[in-house]
């Protein structure tokens, strides 16, 4: 884990094991909040359709598998799901590519406009994506991508450029220059020294970063309603809100699907988590 | 491909001086270029397009005339009774759910920071609710507080001693308080981790030393904990403040803005009007008074924030 190594004689902020019972207690019942509505999910998950709704229902009396089936199956939810990949790790990918080419400009050179540029960038942290949507959609029936996802893609990259900017800019700051200039002694150019020295040293950072942005297109949701008219070309968050019926909903298979939908989500994190917290720790935030 | 030198000692061609200036020169700038390129098509210019739509009586088939229409589109904006509903909506939500979030993040960080059995888990499993999607939070919180035999209806049949059946997103305050409570669920993970990262990383030995001249633990947090972690404080209060001014999706999912646009807020409003009402102009002026409203509000916090250490 991420924790970093404490001097031994440094005590905690209670100092050394003081009142660990009660902070055992609250970070329990923290927790279990936390996952409550999520166990609650899953548990929902296998409760037969006929069961759903009737009575209050922490326990599953007669437990099925067939929801899922029915979720996956259900308005070509599978291809929601490939949809979704795609579009989460290309905007992933893309992103950390471009933030870090730029969090590295802002970071190591100095030129004119530096500070206006980033204000520029930071800026649009106040902007979210329902502001945009409508100029947006114009822009893209303009550039015929409207109903792509790599339209979608475009959108999401824009997005999530400025957070992940700053994150950069504050890790690729703190480490020392005089390894880049070693590294630069052996003849290095630009790219390389970004490529193999700094990113690799900014694992932390880039993880945060790419958990951030996996889930900010993992999840998106207005832009793709607006945007997307193609049942084929929708995303999960679509195909999910799908389940929902002006009448009846099938809460099962909702529910179902949300645990399909929620897996990639919490693996990435999991994936991510031994850099996490530094990543934070070491990143703007100083 | 470029011939390379076999034995490495034949003397490479140097581009001159001037060349290598103007290329330093150049090297920042075309690093921001591809971020700089997508950035600007994607968010500036839309951003300036919506600016200048407000101005106009905008159709959005192509050919119809769209008249300049000054100011007007912003009158009716100010003078609409639902905005004025849904700005009041939003910023009861950015008082409620941002010093809930803030607090709650604090003191499960301050629980954690030192060693505690199973402390990785613990903060995982906090962390969770920031990580599972807006759309699926907001379904399995509308299925608790379902009219029928929702878990929050069984919880309040058990306390009123008899059988309810509130329909909590149906009405205005009911309504209201679920959305506050996705929001501040959702949100507590993201304030904690940074209070956690901050609590980690400072030093203790300011703590110990208040300890030994026999500072109380409340004095010791106001005194010395608070401060020291100041600018993480600030910087969760700045972005959380601009998160609450853009709440949407639970809204938008659980009550529609709904029952009489009492739970409206200002963003499912202005998507309401462009793209179920057809209100293109009015949307864009709606918006676009929200951007500039929430910019200005930002940088005047972090200013405010930045220069008076004592707040």
């Amino acid at each position: 884990m991420a924790r970093r190594p404490r001097p031994a004689a440094t005590p905690g902020l209670f100092g050394i094991k003081r009142r660990r019972p009660l902070r055992l207690t609250i970070a329990l019942a923290f927790a279990a909040v936390s996952v409550f509505p999520l166990l609650f999910m899953v548990l929902q998950s296998f409760e037969p359709p006929s069961d759903i709704l009737s009575g209050p229902s922490l326990t599953v009396s007669h437990p099925t598998l067939s929801n899922y089936p029915a979720a996956w199956t259900a308005n070509s939810f599978g291809q929601y799901f490939v949809n979704s990949i795609y579009v989460s790790v290309a905007t992933v990918a893309i992103t950390v590519a471009f933030a870090s080419l730029a969090a590295f400009a802002f970071a190591r050179f100095r030129f004119r406009f530096r500070e206006v540029i980033f204000y520029i960038f930071l800026g649009s942290l106040a902007v979210p994506s329902v502001e945009l949507i409508m100029p947006q959609y114009l822009l893209m029936s303009r550039l015929h991508l409207i109903d792509s996802l790599q339209g979608l893609v475009l959108i999401y990259v824009s997005a999530n450029l400025p957070f992940s900017i700053f994150l950069l800019r504050g890790f690729f700051e703190a480490i020392p220059r005089e390894l880049e200039e070693a590294f630069r002694l052996d003849g290095a150019g630009t790219l390389r020294v970004l490529s193999r020295l700094i990113m690799p040293l900014s694992a932390p950072a880039l993880a945060t970063v790419a958990v951030f942005t996996f889930n900010a297109a993992w999840d998106e949701f207005v832009i793709a309603l607006t945007l997307i008219n193609t049942p084929s070309h929708r995303t999960l968050p679509i195909g999910l809100a799908l389940f929902i019926g002006a009448h009846d909903t099938a809460w099962g298979a909702l529910f179902a699907g949300s645990v399909i939908a929620t897996v990639p989500s919490i693996l990435v994190y999991l994936l991510a988590q031994r850099w996490f917290q530094a990543g934070l720790s070491l990143g703007g935030l100083r | 491909m470029i011939p390379v030198s076999r034995g490495g000692r034949r003397p490479v061609a140097r581009p001159s001086a001037a060349a290598a200036r103007g290329r330093r020169i150049a090297t920042p700038y075309l690093l921001l270029l591809p971020a700089g390129a997508m950035y600007a098509v994607f968010t500036v210019y839309p951003l300036f397009r919506q600016f200048d739509i407000s101005f106009y009586n905008w159709h959005i088939f192509p050919g119809a005339s769209n008249p300049f229409t000054g100011l007007s589109n912003y009158s009716q904006v100010l003078h609409d009774p639902v905005v004025r509903t849904a700005a009041l909506n939003t910023l009861l939500y950015t008082v409620i759910t941002v010093p809930a979030q803030m607090l709650l993040g604090l003191v499960a960080a301050a629980m954690l920071t030192d060693r505690l059995p199973g402390r990785a888990l613990w903060r995982a499993l906090i962390f969770i609710p920031v990580v599972t999607s807006w759309v699926i939070v907001s379904y399995i919180f509308a299925y608790l507080f379902n009219a029928q035999d929702g878990l929050a209806n069984s919880v309040a049949s058990l306390l009123a001693g008899h059988a309810m059946h509130i329909d909590w997103l149906a009405q205005t305050w009911t309504g209201n308080a679920v959305i506050w409570l996705v929001g501040i669920w959702k949100g507590v993970g993201w304030s904690f981790v940074i209070f956690l990262a901050a609590l980690d990383g400072m030093p203790r030995d300011l703590v110990e030393a208040g300890r030994i001249d026999g500072a109380s633990e409340p004095v010791l947090w106001r005194k010395v904990i608070i401060p020291s972690i100041r600018p993480a404080i600030v910087f969760v209060l700045v972005l959380l403040v601009i998160g609450a001014s853009q709440v949407f999706t639970q809204v938008y999912l659980m009550t529609q803005g709904g029952p009489y646009d009492s739970t409206q807020v200002l963003y499912t409003w202005a998507y309401q009007q462009a793209f179920t009402n057809f209100e293109f102009s009015y949307a864009a002026a709606l918006a676009s008074l929200i951007a500039v409203v929430v910019l200005a509000l930002s940088v005047a916090e972090v200013q405010v924030l930045r220069r008076n250490p004592g707040g």
